[in-house]
């Protein structure tokens, strides 16, 4: 099944892209997407411990359940304010 | 029709027009705390030419809503808003600002501080820093709403 990945911030820049679409094996979670990201650039393990990650725009933890065509982002640690 | 209590985007911020969509004639307000973040030129001994600011913008604004209801959770008697900017911002120009009204000062300055403690805990939003010689990604707190720990972090500050 097909999701769309965001990624922003430094991770963004170590993959070159903030949007990618690709295909996981179903039934995935955001593990499952995240494995798929890794396993084709394994610079990005590094955040493994620190990021955060959403599905469809809110917060979400890396034993949710993706659907086919959901959105699933990965958030470096924050620096807002 | 008043500013948004929540706002994630590149237009220069308004401080006054946060104001008046949070406090006016008939809310009973003795107070009105206001917090605005500006950008330093100065970072970790590094000289700041300027910030460029990122954001996850859905989520952000749900972040801040978030921040919105825990803030009126603790202190029920007070409204807030937060508007962040994103996109390039020059050293001095503000980047955040946060607006809590009350009718007395005490919760008004509470949920100010309460506000840009949580912002920079959960809110999908990051600073890139360009400085004299290159550029780097800042990065503070894993975001994790559901963090007790944090949450209770910020309410201690606001209090302190």
């Amino acid at each position: 099944m097909r999701v769309t990945i965001l990624l922003f911030a430094r991770l963004r820049d170590l993959a070159g892209s903030a949007e990618l679409v690709r295909d996981v094996p179903a039934p995935a979670t955001v593990q499952t997407v995240w494995s798929t990201l890794v396993g084709e650039m394994p610079t990005l393990r590094e955040y493994e411990r620190t990021m955060s990650v959403a599905v469809n725009a809110d917060y979400s933890k890396m034993s949710a359940s993706v659907r086919e065509g959901d959105e699933v982002a990965f958030l470096p640690p924050v620096s807002g304010g | 029709m008043g500013a948004p209590l929540v706002a994630v985007d590149a237009a220069p911020l308004n401080l006054q027009a946060l104001i008046d969509a949070i406090s006016g004639p008939e809310t009973g307000d003795g107070a009105v705390a206001a917090f605005v973040g500006v950008v330093r030129d100065h970072n970790q001994g590094r000289r700041v030419s300027f910030l460029e600011y990122e954001a996850y913008v859905p989520l952000a604004v749900r972040a801040l809503h978030r921040i919105l209801d825990e803030a009126r959770e603790a202190w029920p008697h007070t409204r807030l808003g937060v508007h962040h900017r994103i996109g390039r911002i020059e050293i001095s120009e503000a980047s955040v600002i946060i607006v809590a009204a009350s009718p007395h000062r005490t919760d008004a300055f509470a949920v100010c501080r309460y506000a840009i403690e949580r912002v920079k805990q959960i809110v999908p939003i990051w600073k890139h820093e360009h400085f004299d010689g290159g550029d780097v990604w800042l990065e503070g707190a894993t975001a994790d709403p559901d963090n007790e720990e944090a949450r209770q972090r910020a309410h201690r500050i606001a209090c302190a």
